[in-house]
């Protein structure tokens, strides 16, 4: 039945050339479409009931005559509950069925491919690990997790890709993030659902989905870039981080070897698990975050490393988690 | 109409023309030239951003954009939304009908302190002149939402004087809502008991709480943006410390409440003219009494549904979604209490019962959409996007703005004492509702197919939608302007109304049309419940 009147739908909209949906696209997308199935279900059912009622009373309980009036009725308990009740049940259905979806939805699979994602007044900048980078625009493989890590410039943006059915707030000063597994090859819209000035309407841009061989061809093209960990290298040592957490500097600062992930006792008192968030905040704001029996000597670099060199440093950082990798020091 | 009641002399001596001169309205205690004085300033705002509406619209006929730079479509958007929130919607209902309305509907002479409520309409047109003389003076570019730290420290828009103005404004609803609350509690005639109360009466209780315990919260976060953009104080952006999701949990802690605040009086009145033209005790009258309250109670603990994807965590997500859910429940419960009022009644269909069913059918679709957005995964898909759009002018336009002008027809002959042509007033509500569906509909289908709000161009496959609902809008506008000419010309040319021309209940009815200055020619001694239908006469088949 609600297929056969979402056929109709689909054909009439596709003669008139209207969109009703976007592409399915992702691993969630199709459970989200159905919600959104049950939902216009509902809609349709309730407003036709309501509408079809109240055309009914209109007809059959018109006045007849100026002086007509009408017979009593009285208040039903038993109605009030009905109505009370039974919405009520739908409610906690939706509910269940909405937010085991989004929870399932919430946090992405251990093993994605990460992307970073800067948000400025008013372009996306993505930047790849392996070093690439581009400007609204955003090459993935399909069937691949996909993790996103965003922050922003300057004011609040949101990315938002229809086709996934994803999309999240870009906060200045912190971290968010967003995930999909792409399902599809082919092109889609990318936009900034959050309004952000002047030019909000054309901070878009378009996601390629591509095969992985594609995909790995597209990232081994263009002209050669260091890796997002070795320009962190680089400003490692441009900035002197390396003249107190390095094995040579005699102790003066914590080892940042395997550090990544790892849980952190801060002199607060309170345990934190090493992220994203925290190097950053150990790097710009260092007096908010004490560890162990260190001198509090760490410099704040608030104003001297932009978000792009943040996200290098971060990624150096986390390059120095695996044991392998601990060269140079 | 059969009712027998006599026809006051026109003769009579009444509080419109007790009275003559410029001075003697804008220096009046009087409740009821108050609530002229607010109407015709609202008035004037609603056209205005009914103006910036229709330019919109008109823009938005082509992705590239019709008429307008970006810059200034974002102006325009601004103005519609901070005009038609701040300064139309929020005081549309209580600071009119129900200035004009409470007094009389409880048999009291005036409300409890008749200075203080001129000073609100003071405060009010303050604060609604700086926010048009910002409008003017170049504009605002924010949106109504005000979100820092593109409010505070980006925007060169003049931010801050329509902030001010928000902030004035805020007070008037403050002082409105005092006035009220002592007025129902203290000032009801003898008899008329809390059970006894209209339904309309109970609507503005309620709204009245929320404009106490709600809008100094706005009036601290429009200060605290102010003191940002000004002083520079790191409050909302972190580049000088501050937290930018602070501002959206403050804003939406009286945001969230303030849909109510739009939406619950026009309940009360749908409660009224539901009840006159079926002629008909309201069906459960004490499900629809604390439903408005309990809405009224729920509403303040929801505001997180405007913030799923924001970042907050996944259980302060969940618990927002299922308070969200709830607050459906007691709206629906009252759409089943209108419709079961209708069971073998005496339906007639005059223009303020076709506002009233339009209401509810329109509220209906835009209570049930709500529940789109209090779900979770879908919300991450439809936030931010026309889908929201189209929900909140269901309810706003196609609920609140309906009964408000289903009111205005309704409460009309006693507030003027004069019958407007009910046949154009028919034909007027028939196009709003045709108007406003093909508006605002296809938004609906263009938010899940992906188009976001508060976009000046927009990808060319969206165009149909955006034609279907710039044609709507034209029309939406026609529908509009209709009342507005032959209500003028009814205050002059109208027939005489009567006491009571609809034959409805309530002690409105009994007095003059319109009433003397001190309302009644003696206090009311109330002996019955609301909606006791029939007017005295009458026989019963
Ligand atoms: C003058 C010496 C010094 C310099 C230069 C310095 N740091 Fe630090 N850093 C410290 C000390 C000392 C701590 C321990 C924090 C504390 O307890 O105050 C620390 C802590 C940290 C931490 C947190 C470690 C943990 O275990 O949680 C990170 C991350 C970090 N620094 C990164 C950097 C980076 C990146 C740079 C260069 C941009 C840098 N530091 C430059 C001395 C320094
Ligand atoms: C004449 C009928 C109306 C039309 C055609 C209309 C149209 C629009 C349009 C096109 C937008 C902009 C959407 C966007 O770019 O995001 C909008 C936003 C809005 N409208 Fe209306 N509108 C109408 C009446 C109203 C009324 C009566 C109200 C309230 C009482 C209202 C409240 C709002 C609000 C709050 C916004 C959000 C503004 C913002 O995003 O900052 N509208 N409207
Ligand atoms: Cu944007
Ligand atoms: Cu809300």
């Amino acid at each position: 039945m609600m297929g056969f009147f979402q056929f109709g739908i689909n054909s009439l909209a596709a003669l008139m050339d209207i969109p009703m949906q976007p592409p399915v696209a992702s691993s969630i997308a199709e459970g989200v479409d159905q919600l959104y199935l049950l939902l216009t279900g509902i809609t349709l059912f309730f407003s036709v009931l309501i509408f079809s009622i109240i055309f009914y009373f209109m007809i059959k309980y018109r006045r007849r005559s100026e002086g007509e009036v009408p017979p009593e009725t009285h208040s039903s308990l038993f109605l009030e509950l009905a109505w009370t009740i039974i919405p009520s049940l739908m409610c906690v259905v939706l509910f269940v069925w909405s937010s085991s979806l989004y929870i399932r939805n919430a946090r992405p699979p251990a093993a994605s491919t990460e992307i970073f994602v800067i948000g400025k007044q008013w372009m996306w900048h993505i930047q790849h690990p392996e070093g690439p980078r581009e400007i609204n625009e955003l090459h993935v493989p399909i069937g691949v997790p996909v993790k996103l890590t965003m922050t922003s410039q300057d004011v609040i943006h949101d990315f938002y890709i229809p086709a996934f059915r994803v999309k999240k707030d870009v906060l200045p000063g912190r971290y968010s993030s967003l995930w999909f597994q792409p399902t599809q090859t082919g092109t889609f819209h990318l936009f900034c659902a959050q309004y952000c000035g002047t030019n909000h309407s054309e901070m878009i841009g378009w996601v390629y989905v591509m095969t992985p061989t594609d995909y790995a061809a597209w990232l081994a093209g263009g002209e050669k870039t260091e890796s997002m960990a070795q320009q962190g290298e680089r400003l490692f040592s441009q900035f002197g981080c390396g003249s107190c957490h390095t094995p040579e500097a005699g102790g003066r600062a914590p080892s940042l070897v395997g550090l990544y992930g790892k849980p952190q006792k801060l002199q607060s008192g309170e345990t934190r698990v090493v992220d994203e968030a925290l190097i950053r905040q150990a790097i710009l704001v260092p007096n908010t975050v004490r560890i162990g029996n260190f001198e509090p000597i760490m410099p704040t670099y608030q104003g001297q490393i932009d978000e792009e060199q943040m996200l290098q440093l971060i990624a150096y950082v986390k390059s120095l988690g695996s044991a392998e990798r601990t060269n140079g020091q | 109409m059969s009712t027998g009641q006599e026809i006051p002399a026109e003769s009579g001596v009444n509080y419109l023309n007790a009275n003559y001169g410029i001075k003697s309205w804008l220096l009046t205690f009087d409740h009821k030239r108050i609530g002229l004085l607010y109407l015709v300033s609202i008035t004037i705002m609603f056209i205005v951003g009914g103006m910036a509406a229709v330019l919109m619209r008109l823009h938005l006929v082509e992705p590239q954009g019709a008429l307008f730079e970006p810059e200034t479509y974002n102006k325009m958007f601004s103005t519609h939304g901070i005009i038609m929130v701040f300064f139309f919607l929020v005081p549309s209902i209580p600071a009119t009908l129900g200035n004009f309305l409470i007094p009389l509907m409880i048999g009291a002479r005036d409300v409890a302190f008749p200075k203080l409520n001129l000073l609100s309409w003071y405060v009010f047109i303050t604060g609604a002149a700086l926010a048009l003389f910002a409008t003017l003076s170049g504009g605002v570019d924010t949106g109504w939402t005000f979100y820092p730290p593109y409010s505070s420290l980006y925007s060169h828009s003049n931010v801050t004087v329509v902030a001010l103005g928000v902030f004035i404004a805020g007070f008037s609803s403050i002082l409105t809502g005092l006035n009220f609350i002592v007025t129902i509690h203290k000032m009801r005639a003898p008899g008329m008991t809390w059970f006894r109360l209209p339904l309309f009466i109970w609507a503005m209780y309620a709204t009245s709480l929320i404009f106490v315990l709600g809008t100094p919260v706005i009036a601290i976060t429009v200060f605290l943006l102010g003191l940002e953009r000004v002083l520079h104080v790191g409050i909302f952006d972190p580049s000088v410390g501050g937290d930018p999701l602070l501002f959206q949990h403050l804003f939406w802690f009286y945001s969230h409440p303030a849909v109510y605040i739009m939406i619950l009086p026009g309940m009360g009145v749908v409660s009224e003219l539901v009840t006159a033209f079926s002629r008909k005790k309201i069906f459960g009258y004490s499900f629809v009494a604390f439903s408005s309250l309990s809405i009224a109670v729920i509403s303040f603990v929801v505001w997180g549904h405007h913030m799923f994807v924001t970042g907050q965590s996944i259980y302060a997500g969940l618990v927002f979604s299922v308070l969200s859910f709830l607050v459906a429940i007691p709206s629906a419960v009252k759409v089943f209490n209108w419709t079961a009022t209708l069971y073998r009644g005496s339906i007639s269909y005059q223009a303020p019962m076709l506002y009233a069913l339009g209401f509810v059918g329109l509220f209906t679709i835009g209570g049930l959409t709500g529940l789109f957005l209090a779900s979770l995964a879908t919300d991450v898909h439809l936030n931010g996007t026309y889908f929201i759009v189209a929900h909140f002018h269901y309810v706003m336009v196609g609920g609140a703005v309906m009964a408000f002008m289903g009111g205005i027809h309704f409460w009309w002959p006693k507030i003027t004492g004069r019958m407007y042509p009910d046949y154009w007033a028919r034909i007027a509500a028939a196009i709003v509702f045709v108007g406003f569906n093909l508006t605002f509909f296809p938004q609906f289908i263009l938010g899940y197919a992906g188009m976001p709000r508060r976009y000046a161009i927009y990808p060319a496959e969206f165009q149909v939608l955006n034609v279907m609902s710039s044609a709507g809008a034209s029309i939406l506008g026609i529908g509009y302007l209709i009342p507005l000419i032959y209500l003028t010309w009814s205050m002059r040319y109208g027939k005489p109304a009567g006491r009571n021309p609809w034959g409805a209940k309530g002690l409105e009815w009994t007095t003059l049309s319109p009433p003397p200055t001190e309302n009644f020619e003696e206090i009311p001694i109330v002996t019955e419940d609301a909606y006791n239908y029939p007017v005295a006469g009458g026989t019963r088949v």
